[in-house]
Parts: C-alpha cells; sequence; structure tokens
C-alpha cells in the first residue's frame, strides 16, 4: 500500500493541499486527478500550498502550482503558499512564482491572509 | 601521476521508473559527498540530476520504461554527470532547451527542465537524435 502523497484539508472555502517531503514528478503524479476532483465537488476560492514537510523540489513541482494557479484565476480564485525552505524557495523564485502567488511563514497567517 | 588526478566513477543502470527518480539524484549527492560540497551545490546537482531522469522517463521512454545509464565522474574538484536513455530522442534539442518549452498537452509540465539544468551546472551538453535517444552531460565545479 502506498502512503498518500498529497493530504488536504478544508478551511471554509481554502483549500490546504500538505505537499510531501520530496515534491517531484514521481510524487506529483496523483495530485491533478485529486485536485480536480475536489475543486469539482467543493465551493474553494482559495488554495495554500504547505510547503513546510517538503526538503526538495523540481520542476515537475513547479508546473502543477503553476497549473493549479492557471486553474484558479479562471474562476477568480487564488493561490498561496507556506512553509517553504531554502530549497523550495529557489526554485520557487527561479520559475517566476514568487509573482503569482503570495508568500507567507505559517499557516496561520496564509489561513488569515 | 598524483592520485588527486585519476577521475573516481560510479556507473550505474537504472529502470526508467518515476520513483527512481529520488533514488537517481540521492546516488548522485552521496557519491558527490568525497568532494565536500556546500549544502547549496548538493541542491543544485540534486535538482540538475532530478531533471534529466525525469526527461529520460518521461520524454525518452515516454513512461513506457527502458534502461536509464547515469555515470558520474569526479577529478579534482569537478564532478561530471551522464544520463543517457536510448528512448525517442529530441527532433530539435534547441528548441527542447528553450524556456517553459513543453510538450505536454494537460500543462501540469513547467517546461523548465533543461533551464534548471543550465542554472544549476556550469556546463550542459546534450546530444540527441531521433529513434537513437539521448545523452545529458553536466558539469560543475565544487567549491570544497
Amino acid at each position: 500500500m502506498n502512503q498518500p502523497h498529497f493530504t488536504y484539508e478544508a478551511e471554509g472555502h481554502t483549500l490546504i493541499v500538505h505537499l510531501p517531503e520530496e515534491l517531484d514528478h514521481h510524487n506529483c503524479s496523483g495530485l491533478k486527478y485529486e485536485t480536480d476532483l475536489i475543486l469539482s465537488e467543493n465551493y474553494i476560492k482559495r488554495i495554500l500550498f504547505d510547503f513546510s514537510k517538503t526538503r526538495f523540489m523540481d520542476s515537475s513541482g513547479l508546473g502543477i502550482l503553476l497549473n493549479r494557479y492557471k486553474q484558479m484565476a479562471l474562476s477568480g480564485g487564488t493561490v498561496a503558499i507556506y512553509g517553504a525552505g531554502a530549497q523550495a524557495l529557489r526554485i520557487l523564485k527561479m520559475g517566476g512564482i514568487l509573482k503569482l502567488m503570495k508568500l507567507y511563514d505559517s499557516k496561520e497567517a496564509a489561513v488569515t491572509g | 601521476m598524483s592520485e588527486q588526478n585519476k577521475p573516481e566513477v560510479l556507473k550505474m543502470e537504472l529502470e526508467a521508473l518515476s520513483k527512481n527518480e529520488e533514488f537517481a539524484r540521492v546516488a548522485v549527492v552521496v557519491f558527490m559527498a568525497r568532494l565536500n560540497p556546500t549544502l547549496e551545490e548538493v541542491d543544485d546537482v540534486k535538482t540538475a540530476v532530478s531533471e534529466a531522469v525525469t526527461n529520460a522517463v518521461i520524454h525518452g521512454y515516454r513512461g513506457e520504461g527502458g534502461i536509464i545509464y547515469l555515470e558520474v565522474a569526479v577529478i579534482d574538484q569537478e564532478i561530471s554527470i551522464t544520463i543517457r536513455d536510448t528512448g525517442v530522442g529530441i527532433p530539435d534539442v534547441k528548441q527542447a532547451m528553450e524556456p517553459m518549452y513543453t510538450t505536454d498537452p494537460d500543462g501540469e509540465r513547467s517546461g523548465m527542465g533543461f533551464s534548471f539544468m543550465e542554472a544549476f551546472m556550469d556546463q550542459v551538453e546534450v546530444l540527441s537524435a531521433p529513434g537513437e535517444g539521448t545523452a545529458v552531460t553536466m558539469k560543475k565545479k565544487i567549491s570544497g
């Protein structure tokens, strides 16, 4: 039995996605299907990506973030990030993500917005 | 000849499965530990290897499996990594290396793989021929 790579939590109309330790192509495989399902069945205005457990990400992680951003932008929603460590931050900056998504230090700050 | 000028080499053959992406990048950074890299250098190499191996899994072998050949050599504080597949090859390497270029119809791929390899390594060379496969060689000086 494989451990789930992503876990999800709802806070009102906000969906919190807890990301895995290694945010690579292998671990990203289920995310599109799972978030599509959640977004189709719930009224979600905001997605928060929780990086607090993530020690590594590459361009595959960037791809899934960008796609969720596009998806949310179409419905007028937003996407934000919290808990990113040094390695993830470098990738996020290089990928231009921080121009599209707000960055918070903690879950509390991110939920409050 | 001094010991220092002799390259030390790691050679591996990996099945082109997505779960081997993590194994490949970890194996390379454990091997490079002998160069006493900084944490940032470790992250750089780890990311570059992850990008090249992922490309082989997704693009080289179209997710249908095959063998990825990984060769790492260290000499005089330089690491040289070659990741080779015998998959479909890249028809236009120049185009494939453009930032944001992707062939993925779902939009889940960022198209930043080669850009990251170039950003994190000193030198990236891509040899590819349609029907024969792709070899990516990346080099980086490690401060030690």
